[in-house]
């Protein structure tokens, strides 16, 4: 299992999904990835599309304007 | 064993494509969706940017969608690409700036052209087309110039709508049966709605003029204002955003102020400070401005007055107000607020 990190900030949604997207492409069922973002669409939009791809959301926290999401990820 | 069929649903987040994709998943087909970001979409953030959205959920529509599909969604960012579309439609512009022939052959395309579709062994795509539900896109002539300018040809299929026109290949091999698609046709949402209840459906999106901003008059003419005011056609996404924020003022020809218009606008229009020149009331509670365009003292002063104008100061004799440059180089000065009659009506972008 590896961790990996992602900067998502200044992005508005759906870019900030776009990027986690792509980014869960090249990675491993197991894998975790951390998205660091500031629009706070991504609380409602990434656990969204995380349900509908089967992946994982494992935390979900915000730090003063930056909201933090950890996916475990389950590729096919 | 037998060969499921496979289609990937053209899914914009809107009352159609959803009904779209479910009348042929219904049918035994394995669905997935794609749905486009070009930067002109009408998404949850832009929601999320005014405070008095607050209250209602930030969603993505196209991922609600899907979810109430229970079908993946692959959502492809088409920024760059899109502007030759929006910059030079073949098919010319609709009502306001929106390319929409243009912009569903590009969407069908892509879908076609895309290597996924081909490796992952898809076998045909679907939108959720209506004839005459859009004066520009939507018609039965405009149809067959999808399919073929796309390259799409007979593998698009328009489930709400199929009864109405020739049978395509999904239909001719028998992947999907025809008796059980749709006829629809003209403007009336009402056969849309009743699909949508029987589908146990509700909460769906229907935004006038669909899910672009290119169809909005008060957006088509800040783009227009844009080119206009630099005297040529381009836009980055910074630019795009930005028209959807804000009250736009143009008192000159070499500069516009973009000033918030609640707290959600200002906070969001921060996030720019760097990039351009700022302007936000200190003595009284007021908006955050940028400065588009090169300006001198004299600008900066009438911009100070506008912005001022805007603030609960505006009847008092001056409004302090802070100037930050690009650089952040901050200088605070008062100013007269700008009466009313003289913030002239054609500023307005």
């Amino acid at each position: 299992m590896s961790e990996f990190e992602l900067d998502a900030r200044r992005l508005l949604c759906p870019m900030p999904v776009i990027k986690t997207q792509d980014r869960i492409k090249g990675m491993n069922s197991g894998d975790q990835l951390t998205v660091t973002c500031t629009d706070p669409g991504v609380l409602e939009d990434i656990p969204a599309w995380c349900r509908i791809n089967g992946h994982e959301v494992i935390s979900s926290r915000q730090q003063d304007s930056e909201i933090h999401i950890t996916i475990r990820v389950r590729n096919e | 064993m037998s060969h499921t069929p496979k289609a990937v649903a053209l899914i914009s987040g809107g009352l159609d494509s959803l009904l779209a994709a479910k009348v042929i998943q219904d049918q035994g087909v394995h669905v997935e969706g794609i749905n486009f970001y070009t930067g002109f979409c009408v998404e949850g953030h832009t929601h999320a940017i005014r405070n008095k959205d607050k209250q209602k959920a930030k969603r993505n529509n196209a991922l609600w969608v899907a979810e109430q599909l229970g079908i993946k969604l692959h959502i492809i960012e088409v920024i760059e690409e899109y502007k030759d579309v929006v910059l030079n439609p073949k098919h010319g512009y609709g009502q306001n700036m929106n390319p929409c022939l243009d912009c569903k052959i590009f969407m069908v395309n892509k879908a076609q052209a895309w290597a996924w579709m081909e490796e992952n062994q898809f076998d045909f795509i679907i939108t959720g087309e209506v004839i005459g539900q859009r004066p520009k896109s939507q018609r039965k002539d405009t149809m067959p110039v999808i399919a073929k300018e796309s390259g799409a040809d007979d593998r698009l299929l328009r489930p709400l709508c199929a009864k109405n026109l020739p049978a395509t290949l999904p239909e001719r091999e028998g992947w999907v049966n025809r008796d059980d698609l749709y006829d629809f046709h003209g403007r009336n949402r009402k056969p849309q709605i009743a699909l949508a209840h029987k589908f146990g459906f509700t909460d769906f999106a229907q935004p006038a003029g669909g899910c672009c901003f290119l169809t909005d008059q008060s957006y088509s003419s800040k783009l227009k204002d844009l080119w206009s005011a630099r005297g040529e056609r381009t836009y980055e996404l910074d630019d795009i955003m930005l028209l959807k924020v804000g009250r736009h003022v143009r008192p000159q020809p070499h500069y516009k102020l973009i000033i918030g218009r609640e707290e959600g606008e200002n906070n969001y229009l921060s996030g720019y400070r760097n990039e351009f020149t700022s302007i936000k009331t200190i003595s009284h509670k007021g908006p955050l401005a940028l400065v588009d365009g090169k300006v001198n003292d004299a600008d900066l002063a009438e911009a100070a007055a506008i912005v001022a104008r805007y603030s609960q100061g505006r009847d008092a004799e001056s409004v302090e107000v802070e100037i930050t440059d690009r650089d952040g180089v901050i200088k605070r000065q008062r100013f007269e607020p700008m009466p009313p009659p003289e913030v002239e009506q054609s500023w307005h972008v």
